[in-house]
């Protein structure tokens, strides 16, 4: 019973009444500001076992608890963190495993503040339970390396039932959601990635320091422990065509490729040596581990005077990784004010930390440089506030002829992503919209081919790891109905 | 998925070898103008490499590199039965072939004449009449001679020192075939950048269309990083999923020899350090 259990994990933890007043949200150890800007490791340390003990006792296992229904894969929280209380680890990870498929992803990544966390009770009159990183020290602690028994309660997984396969297209979390979920039901799943490593955003995207590749590796062992296959260095639309998996058996396809082609802001001098889109600075340094050359082959180059535009989670980790490169300043330039950042503010304090300046209000017009074509430069013009627009934020609005310089050798576009054309525009008969996401039934994410299925930020546009989880939780769902009725 | 090399053929001794590559699954789809993009080892850059042959009955392509960095040389220390660590493709559109009614003229330079041999091959194959007009400093770095010869009606050589074919540069070839009598449906253009950009210029002196194959720095090559975007017609391009064959004659070169030169000072550190480590493998 776990309401048992959690009452005797609370008196043990708490051996005095427990009284009215909760015990502070535990904090997240970290790597101090002034020695982490030196290195790629991880910032948030994660909690120890006392920690984690601590934190779970605050939580008050709601019988309506709103932390579910902020949580886009409806993990149950409560019982997790019931069982975690009870000091029963791998029971907890059963319960988060059977909603999410990369718990220690989502722990580290996830912006708890604004689903479960901002539903937790606690948080009505002082701190939520710290729910995400109750989720990462159960999935670092306890990992379901082959352990099948721990994620079905069977012995063993289901053998695959014979012939059905479903092949995913892309190795992002929308892809391994649907692989980790269908595999435990007995259908047998390939994954094909176009990249040289499996993962999709997770390795190309996401910083070292915020979500270390040993994590995303370890997830997908435990995938192929449990006889997922991955394929890589096949590319959808080129390598391997949707109607071809089909013919070749594949019951169904599942397409997860997300939302990789780069915004650029289409002005002046964006063609010069030293303005990259994030994307390509980032996989530079993340798939490619720049930041370890000349021992890992891919180059860049540190930059004396960073300048990034955009301001969501992508700008920050451009931002934060300039500095780990050796950057003499980082700026974030951003065209709105400080309130209508996207990014999570938990990495807009660690870029603050860490030395990271925040130039608001300002807009690029062009690049200036040298006759070699190098960035020497970039104008800005200055913005004020109007009227909020379609998104419920201020817009921009120029000040005409407010005009500066600012030195920079290197500037990063993140100014968010666009649709890949290349699997869709060789699909025929696959609907996409007027810009270019596939179009989808929701609640199935079944496609306009039939046993066609797909989800994350090539059907929603460039939006959060856990809301492609979810896509991939309900399209793993619709196609197990339908293969196994 | 093993890549197995089948078949190393030194082209020029030290500089540019041609592999063949068992790869079906990439055999069956590379068309004429498509490149891979391969890595070497565990920890090594992705290079993207223009597929110089397809022989899909035996599921192998063909690939022909220039020693010219770090990656180019652990490449060159692969033999036959050794595999390519990663190898993905075909990528990039392949060239608009259709039939023509007028020859159409294939000009090559350097180890650019391996990658025009696909889409010279590929004219040829959709009835076509082809001629090849390629060049090099001298009679030794000249490559893919024979090979041309076997899908062109007709081969021109160009050498800077005169010791095969016509002494000057391709480009004084191509200028005395577009002024000569008949017609020429198009041109294309595989090589240095520099000669990309005169033959782009002659043919448009005549009139003629020109296709280039543009070899812009790459990292993923499907269009999610914009390394490789180059300027044709006054608009961003990315010649791994919009190229790598643009209009000559809206190509901004200028650009594109600056934005190759963007890493040059870490490539010639990588490739130093290489040679201080020397991982040469000659003696097998």
């Amino acid at each position: 019973m776990p309401t048992r259990s959690w009452k005797k994990a609370m008196s043990a933890a708490a051996p005095t009444e427990p009284s009215r007043i909760r015990p502070p949200r535990t904090a997240m150890p970290e790597q101090p500001a002034g020695q982490r800007v030196g290195n790629f490791d991880e910032v948030a340390l994660g909690y120890t076992p006392d920690m984690a003990r601590a934190e779970a006792v605050r939580c008050l296992a709601c019988k309506k608890p709103g932390c579910v229904a902020g949580c886009p894969v409806g993990i149950d929280i409560p019982g997790f963190i019931t069982a975690l209380a009870a000091g029963d680890v791998p029971r907890a990870y059963a319960v988060i495993r059977r909603a999410n498929s990369l718990p220690a992803v989502c722990g580290r990544v996830c912006p708890q503040e604004s689903q479960c966390e901002r539903g937790c009770v606690l948080g009505l009159k002082g701190e939520p339970v710290a729910i995400g990183r109750l989720e990462r020290y159960v999935a670092d602690t306890f990992m379901a390396d082959g352990a099948c028994a721990v994620l079905t309660g069977a012995a063993a997984c289901p053998p695959p039932v014979a012939k059905t396969r479903v092949a995913c297209i892309g190795s992002g979390p929308a892809s391994l959601t649907v692989a980790g979920t269908l595999v435990t039901r007995g259908i047998a799943v390939d994954v094909y990635e176009a990249l040289h490593e499996p993962g999709g955003v997770l390795v190309y995207g996401i910083p070292e320091f915020r979500l270390p590749k040993a994590v995303v590796r370890r997830e997908i062992a435990a995938l192929k422990s449990l006889c997922v296959r991955f394929f890589t260095n096949w590319v959808g639309g080129r390598t391997v065509m949707v109607p071809e998996l089909l013919d070749q058996g594949y019951e169904a396809v599942f397409i997860g490729i997300g939302a990789g082609l780069p915004v650029f802001l289409d002005i002046p001098g964006e063609s010069r040596i030293g303005v990259f889109s994030a994307n390509e600075y980032l996989t530079r340094v993340n798939l490619g581990r720049a930041y370890a050359f000349p021992e890992w082959d891919t180059p860049v180059y540190p930059g004396r005077r960073v300048v990034v535009f955009g301001a969501g989670n992508v700008a920050l980790d451009a931002a934060r990784t300039a500095v780990r490169l050796g950057a003499r300043s980082v700026s974030i330039v951003y065209r709105r004010s400080e309130n209508e950042m996207p990014a999570r503010a938990e990495e807009i304090r660690h870029a603050r930390e860490e030395g990271v300046g925040f130039v608001c209000l300002h807009a690029p017009v062009a690049f200036g440089g040298d006759a070699q074509g190098r960035l020497a430069s970039v104008r800005l013009q200055r913005m004020r506030l109007g009227e909020p627009d379609a998104s419920g934020r201020c817009r921009p609005v120029a000040c005409e002829g407010a005009f500066c310089e600012i030195e920079a050798d290197i500037a990063i576009v993140a100014v968010g992503t666009r649709a890949n054309p290349l699997l869709p525009r060789s699909t025929p008969g696959l609907l996409v919209n007027r810009r270019g996401y596939i179009s989808v039934t929701e609640a199935t994410g079944e496609t306009t081919l039939p046993m066609v299925f797909a989800g994350g930020d090539i059907v929603t546009g460039a939006a959060t790891v856990i809301s492609a989880m979810g896509a991939g939780r309900r399209a793993a769902e619709a196609i197990s109905r339908r293969l196994l009725g | 998925m093993v890549h197995r090399i089948v078949r190393k053929r030194p082209l020029i001794p030290g500089r540019t070898s041609e592999l063949v590559i068992y790869a079906p699954h990439i055999a069956a789809k590379a068309r004429p103008g498509n490149f891979v993009i391969l890595r070497v080892h565990d920890k090594g850059e992705r290079i993207p490499l223009t597929i110089a042959n397809v022989e899909r009955n035996d599921g192998t392509i063909t690939l022909v590199y220039l020693v010219l960095g770090k990656t180019t040389a652990l490449l060159d220390t692969l033999h036959a039965g050794d595999a390519i660590l990663d190898l993905c493709g075909p990528l990039g559109k392949p060239t608009a072939i259709r039939r023509r009614p007028a020859p159409v003229v294939c000009v090559g330079g350097g180890t650019g004449i391996a990658a025009m041999h696909h889409i010279a091959k590929g004219h040829r194959l959709a009835g076509n009449m082809v001629i090849g007009i390629i060049g090099a400093r001298s009679k030794d770095l000249l490559l893919f001679e024979p090979e041309l010869r076997l899908v062109c009606h007709e081969v021109l050589v160009a050498t800077d020192d005169g010791s095969r074919g016509r002494k000057g540069l391709v480009t004084a070839l191509l200028e005395e075939r577009l002024a000569g009598e008949g017609r020429v449906a198009e041109v294309l253009a595989v090589g240095p950048v520099p000669m990309m950009a005169a033959v782009s210029e002659v043919a448009g002196r005549f009139g003629v269309p020109c296709q280039v194959s543009l070899n812009a720095i790459m990292l993923d090559g499907i269009g999610m990083c914009g390394a490789c975007r180059v300027t044709v017609g006054g608009e961003t391009r990315f010649a791994c999923v919009d190229g790598p064959e643009f209009d000559g004659a809206k190509v901004d070169f200028r650009e594109l020899s600056q934005r190759l030169t963007a890493f040059r000072p870490q490539e010639r550190h990588a490739y130093e350090e290489l040679e201080k480590s020397h991982v040469c493998r000659c003696a097998n």
